[in-house]
């Protein structure tokens, strides 16, 4: 077992996938010689060479584009979004393209679509983003969020051998921060599978990504006051972990959801409409929300600080519930 | 002609033609008695683009269809069931009435990959497949087409951009009907010819008559060699006019009326009729057979598609996603060895020799050029351009577009 951090993580899911199966190859801006902008795929082009590590002009269109056509033919492509902002200029070819094949034509798309998301490091309005309920609203999608080196490479490994396209969100402000001791070699984390993080019988904490950890550290806050929180990390947002969610809101009948998408339309309020569905006699509270504000993610330290939710947010809303 | 014909290959053009023809009347009768679930388009006048091309591929070849493509889908062998069943909407089209018109495909036999109404999308995925078939080891060359509006999206020239950087076997065909819904071709580009395009990306091109089956079959042809050969994608422009309305529902009154004279006197169809005649290569004993046999086909299968069922409404809620095997695995035509460590792996070296575009480290480090000078001037020189339709003088739309 050995220490690596959660970019380490994901680079070895990539080596390693493309180490056992000949049909996945790598695609995007800057990922070869350079070994992409945050050197995700560094070593990848040395060991795989140009066929396999294949870098492009600037053009994510073109890039999820020609992953679809290369998943038609039978392989599995891997498109790098340099920053998951520029998401954006592909929207199109994932949610028109990609995630209708199947559907329509019976046409299935293998492809992984990954890169950095996230705020926290200043990166500004286009730097910062976590698009990621844009794809959630998209039928055909797999959006996978994961939190920790081990599921990280694991979930991305899933992600790889799953047969129709998964977004792959690379919270940026993990990859240098978290480091884990993950065994060596092969091991998958299941899709739409989320996990407890922490048991507890007061109220229910749903999170995912960097929001995870902030969360964690406000569950040990918690717990000194006497307040026996349960965390549990969403890790895959669709398809949702539906059956997870309510078997802890019947436990501790207690609610909240912490992400750093912004509030209006972010995960948590579909998570409160899946709860009212299936478990609304067992709620003790309001279903309570801890989000980024609903703006643009701002550039400035004390603006972005502002923007972003941060463990004194969580503790207090917890508090609040709790007391209820 | 550089690429013979047989006698026989010449009556097949004509039979695809006319049956794509035929198989189009059809559907507007069938649409005026409210028959078809949604619109309907028709390549009415662009038979010979659709036939000529699809028909200088080979069975591996792959190939994606634009709404007005319907004869290319019947060359790689889908029948006119498939399309009245798809227009129908009914539960046995090739989507299961999950989605209509030319939105079908077939990745195990055909070989034929499905569009989506977004113009310009199927060239990076056609990009996507030729880079992937060039990988396996396949030699196959990926064919799509796009309108003389489509080739502003954006789609067409990332698509172009990339498949062009990587020396991808991909043929795209600028199908120049001269109109984009109601915007006429003078209100997109500011050029005469959109094969100049090619030149932006560094790759080759033609312009062809796409009113005359026989030069589109040659010069799809000479295109599909080239990308077989490892010389990139190439362009081809086809000149041809729309001869109805965007759809069924659009009686095109902006379209001038000597402009529709001037294409009507070169119809494809009835030049082909011509050039069959007169290079002796049918009587009219097999002309009419043809026709019969077109006629027979065509109601028998709109008999199969108006007595086959919808599909059953629980169908709405099903295979969202693939849970099953790839219909598809991966077909290797070269050692798989070549891709797998060690044999696969490289030294980044990274030197631009000529920022002409000449020379790139290719993918798989085989050597290539483009012979072409990227300019279509020699592709032009090769392939008469039609003669220049009268100028569109009639009053535009006002406002938006």
């Amino acid at each position: 077992m050995a220490q690596v951090t959660f970019l380490e993580a994901i680079r070895q899911a990539l080596f390693e996938e493309m180490e056992r199966d000949p049909t996945v190859v790598c695609l995007g801006e800057d990922i070869g010689v350079y070994g992409g902008a945050f050197k995700v795929t560094q070593g990848l082009l040395e060991r795989f060479g140009w066929e396999r590590v294949i870098e492009t002009p600037i053009a994510e269109t073109g890039i999820v584009g020609a992953a679809c056509g290369m998943s038609f033919m039978g392989l599995r492509p891997v498109a790098e979004m340099q920053f998951i902002d520029f998401i954006a200029c592909c929207f199109n070819q994932i949610t028109n393209y990609a995630a209708k094949s199947y559907y329509r034509w019976g046409a299935p798309v293998p492809i992984v679509v990954r890169g950095p998301s996230g705020g926290g490091v200043h990166g500004g309005p286009f730097h910062s983003a976590n698009p990621e309920m844009y794809f959630v609203h998209t039928p055909g999608l797999k959006v996978v969020y994961p939190s920790t080196p081990y599921d990280a490479k694991g979930l991305l490994k899933s992600a790889i051998r799953d047969n129709n396209p998964v977004l792959f969100f690379e919270h940026k402000f993990l990859y240098r921060r978290i480091k884990e001791e993950i065994p060596e070699g092969d091991y998958t984390v299941p899709l739409g599978k989320a996990v407890v993080r922490r048991e507890g019988k007061d109220l229910t904490i749903l999170s995912y990504g960097a929001m995870m950890h902030t969360s964690l550290e406000a569950v040990e806050l918690l717990a000194k006051e006497g307040i026996d929180a349960e965390l549990i990390d969403l890790r895959t947002l669709l398809p949702l972990d539906r059956e997870m969610i309510l078997q802890s809101v019947k436990k501790t009948n207690k609610l909240m959801v912490v992400h750093e998408d912004t509030k209006t339309g972010g995960i948590a309020g579909e998570i409160a409409a899946v709860v009212c569905e299936g478990a609304f006699e067992e709620l003790d509270g309001p279903i309570l929300r801890v989000t980024s504000l609903d703006t643009p993610v701002p550039y400035a330290p004390s603006l972005e600080e502002r923007f972003l939710p941060n463990v004194n947010d969580v503790v207090r809303t917890a508090r609040e519930l709790a007391n209820y | 002609m550089k690429f013979p014909l047989t006698r026989e290959q010449q009556i097949e053009l004509y039979y695809y033609m006319k049956l794509n023809r035929q198989l189009e009347e059809q559907m507007v009768k069938l649409f005026r008695q409210n028959k078809i679930v949604g619109g309907l388009y028709s390549s009415l006048g662009q038979e010979a683009i659709s036939v000529g091309t699809a028909y200088a591929l080979e069975k591996r070849d792959w190939l994606a269809p634009m709404i007005r493509n319907i004869g290319a889908l019947l060359v790689k062998g889908f029948r006119p069931r498939d399309i009245f069943t798809q227009h129908m909407a009914r539960y046995t089209s090739p989507t299961r009435g999950k989605d209509g018109t030319s939105h079908f495909g077939d990745l195990k036999e055909l070989h034929v990959v499905s569009p989506i109404s977004m113009l310009g999308d199927l060239i990076p995925v056609m990009t996507g497949v030729a880079m992937a078939g060039r990988y396996l080891g396949q030699k196959v060359v990926a064919l799509t087409w796009i309108g003389d509006g489509g080739s502003s999206t954006g789609a067409f020239h990332e698509g172009m951009g990339l498949s062009a950087s990587q020396r991808a076997p991909l043929i795209c065909v600028i199908e120049n009907n001269q109109w984009a819904y109601s915007t006429p071709v003078s209100r997109q580009v500011p050029a005469r010819d959109l094969a100049d395009r090619a030149k932006a990306y560094g790759v080759a091109s033609s312009i062809v008559d796409g009113n005359d089956v026989v030069a589109v079959y040659q010069t799809t042809k000479e295109a599909v060699e080239r990308c077989r050969a490892g010389q990139g994608p190439v362009i081809i422009e086809a000149k041809t006019h729309r001869m109805r309305g965007h759809a069924q529902h659009d009686p095109a009154e902006y379209v001038p009326k000597e402009m529709v004279e001037y294409w009507k006197a070169r119809d494809p169809i009835a030049r082909y009729e011509n050039y069959l005649t007169a290079n002796k290569l049918w009587n009219e004993k097999v002309k009419s057979e043809i026709l019969a046999r077109i006629e027979k086909e065509i109601l028998e299968d709109q008999e199969f598609a108006e007595n086959s069922p919808f599909p059953p409404p629980e169908l709405a809620e099903q295979d969202v996603y693939c849970e099953g095997p790839l219909p598809n695995e991966a077909k290797w035509r070269r050692p798989i060895e070549e891709v797998r460590p060690p044999k696969a792996s490289v030294k980044p070296e990274w030197t631009v020799k000529d920022f002409g575009g000449q020379e790139h480290p290719t993918p798989g480090g085989a050597p290539a050029s483009i012979s072409g000078d990227g300019t279509g001037a020699a592709a032009r020189k090769a392939s008469k351009p039609v003669k220049k339709a009268p100028p569109v003088k009639a009053s535009q739309p006002k406002g938006r577009k």
